[in-house]
């Protein structure tokens, strides 16, 4: 085992088997608007993506029954949840924890390749574009949530602090001096 | 005097985190053919490039603009506005490789401080100092095929500043003579700016192992527990005869963190760590460890015990040319 997964935790088996049963088009519609919402928050994400910003992306989180399709189309996204290998140019895979550790700048997307935690399918350029933009954007999900949760976003960032404590899993954008 | 730390930035995000973490300089290059990592979705538009040098002064680090690709012919005014924009950009240099943009550099922007890079391939005092005497150059990177009494022996013979890879990718050839990736994809890093370009790799898993794709061909295979090396034609496995295996070069990366005393005695001024393409994660564990162990060394402290493998290319190190024990 490399040194990379031993850090990184793994999706409680026992939740994912639930998921197997959640109904998808009503995430699907969720996390479109969800990442319309950043997408007008950091418009250089999709700048940054250049040639590659309608290129249709599948984001394979590895221990959840489901893979997510992510159109960027042109900085008005599209996203949708499917059960199977999911359609599109670059297919990124890793657990969940990985993908969005890479998004909150935890972890190093070359490091997470060489151990092998990551693999990257399809079109490499269109990999490599997202995943600069996505490094450069500095995002914080936990953030962008808050903010389009009105008076839920104080109990849902206790919960949040409370689950990445108790997962390890880098929920939300850590302090730099404290994450490297 | 401190041993400069001079690191990569790929990003503003990357340049910030550099930055903050205690990079003394930053290297980072335009978002085109003119600078040596010319990969999706990296590198700095001109806006970008003032803002990330405001603020890299605004915290007393420095920026330099590698423009060290080689001007394609008919097609100079690029590279020649590359060398104007960092100036009014703010750079504190411009790190160049072509004798020829040198010489424009020199005439056109003289007050614009010029090093020579790693892809000029320098690799004597005589050369060094020709180019000093000629284009005024003030340091030089130092190609990563020189052992430290090597590098020493130089730094006897000039008055340019040496400037060495401590840290990251290796490459196996002389830089700046390697064609390899033409041969595969039509496109180099010394024309093109990139190495293996994404856009040539394809990777396809099967069973647990995991096969990378140059330009169509096969260039290597790991199974399911091994480290996954770059796609470069030099870390490639391939069989001759009855052998098979990594004909050219392992894929190591390069940790020189235990020469650093050794290579303050050669007289080397700046410490450079190899990674415009990897992340902001990247960028600050990789300084924050270097900038640690230059600090103890210059309190008379022991070098700190690094904590880099994971970040290395197939999670294993080598001191490189430093010590020939490289084959």
């Amino acid at each position: 085992m490399s040194q990379t997964q031993a850090t990184i935790p793994l999706f409680p088996p026992i939740l994912a088997r639930a998921l197997r049963v959640v109904p998808l088009p009503p995430l699907s519609l969720s996390l479109t608007a969800y990442s319309r919402k950043i997408a007008k928050n950091h418009p250089g994400l999709f700048r940054r993506l250049g040639e590659f910003d309608h290129t249709p992306f599948v984001l394979d989180p590895t221990d959840l029954p489901f893979v997510i399709c992510l159109d960027p189309n042109g900085g008005v996204p599209r996203v949708t949840v499917v059960r199977g290998k999911g359609e599109g140019a670059a297919r990124i895979s890793g657990p969940l924890a990985a993908l969005i550790g890479l998004v909150h700048g935890a972890y190093d997307g070359d490091a997470l390749f060489f151990s092998r935690d990551l693999v990257v399918e399809g079109d490499t350029g269109a990999a490599l574009a997202l995943r600069n933009a996505v490094d450069d954007a500095e995002l914080d999900l936990a953030q962008e949530i808050a903010s389009i949760t009105g008076p839920l976003a104080r109990p849902l960032h206790h919960i949040i602090e409370f689950t990445q404590r108790r997962t390890g899993v880098c929920l939300t954008r850590p302090d730099e001096a404290e994450a490297w | 005097m401190v041993m400069e730390i001079v690191c990569p930035a790929g990003t503003p995000a990357s340049l910030r985190a550099a930055v903050k973490a205690g990079a003394h300089t930053i290297y980072c290059g335009f978002n085109d053919e003119t600078n040596a990592r010319n990969f999706p979705g990296l590198n700095f538009d001109r806006t970008e490039m003032r803002e990330g040098i405001a603020f890299a002064h605004s915290h007393v680090s420095k920026v330099l603009i590698a423009i060290n690709t080689f001007p394609r012919a008919g097609d100079e005014g690029v590279w020649h506005r590359a060398v104007a924009d960092a100036e009014s950009c703010g750079a504190d240099a411009v790190i160049l490789a072509d004798p020829g943009l040198l010489d424009y550099a020199a005439c056109n922007h003289p007050h614009l401080r010029r090093h020579l890079s790693v892809q000029a391939a320098a690799a004597n005092a005589d050369i060094i100092n020709y180019y000093a005497k000629v284009f005024d150059v003030k340091r030089v990177v130092l190609p990563r095929v020189l052992s430290v009494p090597e590098i020493s022996a130089i730094n006897a013979e000039t008055e340019v500043e040496t400037e060495v890879f401590v840290f990251g990718g290796l490459c196996v050839m002389a830089e700046g003579r390697c064609s390899l990736s033409s041969y595969a994809t039509g496109l180099s890093p010394n024309m093109n700016g990139v190495c293996s370009p994404a856009s040539h790799v394809e990777y396809h898993e099967d069973n647990g192992a995991l096969d990378a794709r140059l330009g169509g061909y096969t260039i290597h295979r790991v199974g399911q527990n091994e480290p996954a090396p770059y796609p470069t034609l030099c870390k490639g496995c391939f069989g001759a005869k009855d052998t098979t295996g990594h004909l050219f070069e392992d894929p190591v990366s390069l940790n020189a963190e235990q020469l650093i005393p050794q290579l303050q005695k050669a007289g080397v001024t700046a410490l450079k760590i190899e990674g415009r393409q990897r992340s902001r994660s990247y960028v600050a564990q990789v300084v924050r460890n270097f900038r640690a162990a230059v600090d103890a060394l210059e309190a008379g402290q022991p070098m700190p015990e690094g904590m880099l493998a994971r970040l290395s290319e197939g999670q294993a190190m080598t001191t490189g040319a430093y010590k020939k024990t490289w084959r």
